[in-house]
């Protein structure tokens, strides 16, 4: 039977606390942090993060589809599915497909996910969701959206959560939205929204397939639905007659609404803490609805190696002032660096070098033995003539640092700029910026982990390296 | 195979201030070392017969042959990064070795200070735009930490010892009309200055950016006494151009530069130097920033390894040490306009061996080394040309 087969989830270190905005502005500062994604993450990188954490362990080559659900993909015009694929090493025949727009991609994934694997097009899908999304300063969104990411693959081999039915239903209705010159996110009233909108489309298709399956609250171990805010999610759910502990947190307060990632994170979460022969009642919003139910398995004990939302929801940095978020995001104008102007990349370059920038691959030379990064022509050790290299995957290798600076003339969003030398476990030397980094935590043999970023956004290229982070 | 050694000889040189030069452009920096250079070797321009020009900015020979306005004779342009200046020396000097030219002229320039910018510039090709970000201070900076690691001496210390080669460095500069900057600093002046690249590279551990130009006029060795009573002869001109092994290879330490010592083994065996501390009496060194002079003095085996700590504390390379190391006050104190900066380390070895080194003046006898370098740990140039009586 298909189903869930494992899960991964990544918050940003990064942290603002709602009462450092509204110190800012004045007015009610709503409970808690939002979880913000660092001036070189975006949705991409991060679905990236989770991505990595969902895979870790399992065959890739088995891996038929990567489907990305986003309300921000960094481009209007161009795939970030086949980055991410690139990043998370799948095959180049895995089916690569955005789904963009709507806060409920990431349900919908699922079920698109689960009929390919049921009709036996896909043996497994990787379905990510990530958002970050921008609510204009002094505003209730801006405190209210936080930055996150999540993934499940969806296959038939050691399911972890069975899926025993879905229900979707479609509800043309416009409760939040940005056009396409639009940076923030717009809204309409909310007692119309909340009320017509996200409780009444909700509530109707989750009572329509509990009643289709004769299912009583008391029946479902977790409803993990997504929730606009917490006091509508609570309204939902207590009106649907689930209590509070059967009631998934939407998270709200340490990441944020989390947008299309919000209902998957809930998921991984869940997912967390549940037992084999568990009932999981999932709901995705936006548009419409998606319901899904699933049963676990008692192979969840054998898929517990991953981050998820426990590893990353306490590894955090609270920010220390309101003023270097809203520079990150680009939100007030400050002065440049009194530096030449940086150089656009050659897309021509980008794609000759695809393979060592975007899946970070090293090389092995066949007649040493010793490997290398970047891949040379001629192997940097024994010059061999014969030129002959295995390729090895340098992303998910830890490495410790060699030696490092933080170099305060190189112009940065975040002065200063840190770089790091470091030594792969199993050989490779390579120099990387460090993100996600206090100062004081690089030094001399320091671990380290690669993490996916965008390195630069020149020409409207959003162009995509990686990093070193220190393993926390 | 022959060598260098005495087959070529200086008989003029020029050298402009180096400086904020806001007001000139880079003709005219180019022909005011040129005609010093002229005026020194008593020659007039029609008597060159083939130049060489070093530039990381400029473009062809033409760059030369414009201000000077040379008569139809060849002119090549050099570029080898911050090795430029010497590596235009050394092309020089070949041609004159060779027989194919009996006076020519060496010219290095640079002008730096109309791009508005702090520090250099970037450049080159476009590329796929992954490289960290970084700049020539945190570049050179990743020598710092693993020095003082390696050699087991805390930061505190490490930053005394860098502060110590500013303080020298600025010292010599104040004694020298043509540096960038002319005053002394304390050593708690380096170390409390602003971070540059941290943990160790501050403010006064880094190098003037300035604009400025360099010239050499060199001849057949036979004919040197023709132009004046005290020519100084070439002795060695090395060059290494590393293969960037280092940023790649997990068995580069960061505390030396590899280039550095093939560069100096190879100018000492053409020289002749048996014992370096000892035969050199003065060195102008490449300090772009202080962690560079430090390692360089242990990379040219003036210093054991790991034994700066005990050299520097006992005013080794002071000016009145045994081996005075950038006696002019180097590039920390003169500027760095990169092409010019190799031809300007030898100018002052020229006027030091001349007696004419004013305040600065040292002993007249020994060789004289230039060290000159370009591009960073792990991948570099390195130049080291030595002349002597």
């Amino acid at each position: 039977m298909a189903g869930i087969t494992s899960y991964g989830a990544y918050i940003p270190w990064n942290r603002l606390s709602r009462a450092d905005i509204a110190k800012a502005w004045g007015g009610f500062a709503a409970q808690g942090e939002k979880a913000i994604a660092n001036w070189d993450e975006d949705s991409l990188t991060m679905a990236v993060a989770a991505a990595l954490d969902c895979l870790k362990g399992v065959d890739r080559s088995a891996v038929d589809g990567l489907f990305f659900a986003t309300t921000s993909s960094p481009y209007r015009e161009k795939q970030a599915a086949s980055t991410i694929a690139l990043a998370t090493d799948l095959r180049r025949e895995a089916r690569c497909v955005d789904l963009d727009g709507s806060l409920r991609g990431a349900s919908t994934g699922i079920t698109l996910a689960l009929d390919g694997v049921k009709s036996g097009s896909a043996r497994s899908v990787l379905v990510t969701a990530a958002d970050s999304r921008m609510g204009a300063a002094q505003g209730e969104f801006e405190q209210l959206l936080g930055d996150a990411a999540a993934a499940v693959l969806i296959g038939n081999k050691n399911v972890i959560a069975t899926v025993e039915d879905t229900y979707t239903v479609t509800n043309e209705f416009i409760d939040l939205w940005r056009s396409a010159e639009d940076g923030y996110v717009r809204s309409w009233e909310d007692r119309f929204i909340l009320g017509e909108g996200y409780t009444a489309t909700v509530s109707a298709a989750v009572k329509q397939f509990m009643s289709k399956h004769k299912l009583t609250p008391k029946a479902i171990t977790k409803f993990v639905a997504y929730g606009p805010d917490l006091r509508t999610h609570q309204g939902l759910a207590k009106s649907l007659g689930f209590e509070p502990a059967q009631t998934q947190d939407t998270l709200i307060n340490a990441v944020g609404n989390s947008g299309a990632a919000e209902a998957l994170l809930m998921l991984v979460a869940a997912l967390e803490e549940a037992k084999a022969g568990d009932t999981i009642l999932f709901s995705g919003y936006g548009d419409g609805s998606d319901v899904i139910l699933f049963k676990v398995t008692p192979e969840i004990e054998k898929a517990r190696d991953h981050r998820g939302v426990k590893g990353y929801i306490n590894n955090k940095k609270v920010m220390p002032s309101y003023q270097k978020y809203l520079k990150w995001r680009g939100m007030i104008p400050t002065e440049s660096a009194r530096r030449p102007a940086p150089i656009p990349p050659s897309v021509t370059a980008m794609w000759r070098e695809q393979k060592k920038n975007l899946s970070l691959y090293g090389a092995k030379c066949m007649a040493c033995g010793k490997l290398q990064f970047p891949p040379q022509v001629l192997c940097v050790y024994c010059q061999d003539k014969g030129m002959k290299f295995e390729d090895v995957r340098m992303a998910e290798k830890q490495a410790k640092v060699f030696t490092f600076t933080h170099d305060y003339l190189a112009a940065s969003i975040d002065p200063p700029t840190t770089v790091t030398v470091v030594d792969f476990e199993g050989g490779g030397r390579g120099a990387f910026e460090c993100a996600d980094r206090d100062i004081a935590e690089i030094k001399i043999d320091t671990p380290v982990e690669m993490t996916f970023r965008k390195v630069s956004h020149l020409l409207g290229i959003h162009n995509y390296y990686w990093k070193t982070r220190p393993v926390r | 195979m022959e060598t260098i050694k005495n087959r070529v000889a200086i008989v003029g040189m020029g050298c402009t201030t180096f400086k904020e030069h806001f007001n000139k452009d880079a003709d005219d920096l180019i022909v005011e070392a040129a005609f010093e250079a002229f005026e020194d070797a008593g020659i007039e321009p029609k008597d060159i017969q083939a130049a060489w020009v070093g530039t990381t900015q400029g473009t062809t020979g033409m760059s030369l042959a414009r201000p000077l306005k040379l008569q139809y004779i060849p002119v090549t342009r050099v570029e080898n990064m911050c090795a430029t200046g010497s590596d235009t020396f050394r092309n020089a000097c070949y041609a004159v070795a060779a027989g194919i030219y009996d006076v020519v002229l060496a010219l290095g320039f640079e002008k730096l200070k109309d791009a508005g910018i702090s520090g250099l510039g970037g450049g080159g090709y476009p590329n796929s735009g992954v490289e960290p970000r970084g700049t020539p201070p945190g570049s050179f900076s990743r020598l710092a930490p693993r020095y003082f690691h390696r050699y087991g001496i805390d930061q505190a210390k490490g930053k005394e010892l860098l502060g110590r080669i500013a303080v020298k460095n600025h010292h010599n500069g104040s004694l020298n009309p043509k540096a960038m900057f002319q005053r002394e600093i304390t050593l708690e002046q380096a170390i409390k200055a602003p971070l540059v690249a941290a943990p160790y590279l501050g403010l006064f551990d880094c190098c003037g950016v300035s604009d400025g130009a360099a010239a050499a006029v060199i001849c057949r060795a036979d004919m040197a006494k023709k132009f004046r009573p005290d020519p100084i002869f070439v002795k060695a001109c090395a060059l290494v151009s590393g293969p960037g092994e280092g940023q790649i290879r997990t068995d580069y330490d960061y505390t030396h530069f590899e280039e550095n010592t093939r560069a100096a083994q190879m100018a000492y065996r053409e020289a002749g130097i048996k014992n370096p501390l000892k035969e050199i009496t003065l060195a102008e060194v490449h300090d772009c920033f202080t962690i560079t002079e430090l390692v360089i003095c242990e990379d040219m085996a003036w210093a054991p390894r790991g034994k700066m700590k005990e050299f520097i504390e006992g005013g080794v390379f002071e000016l009145e040490g045994e081996l005075a190391v950038n006696p002019d006050g180097g590039l920390k104190s003169y500027g760095h306009p990169i092409g010019a900066s190799g031809l300007r380390m030898l100018y002052e070895c020229y006027k030091q061996l001349q007696g004419k080194a004013g305040p600065r003046q040292r002993k007249k006898d020994g060789y004289a080394v230039v060290h000159n370098l370009g591009g960073g740990p792990g991948g570099c140039n390195t130049a080291v040309n030595i002349v002597g009586l």
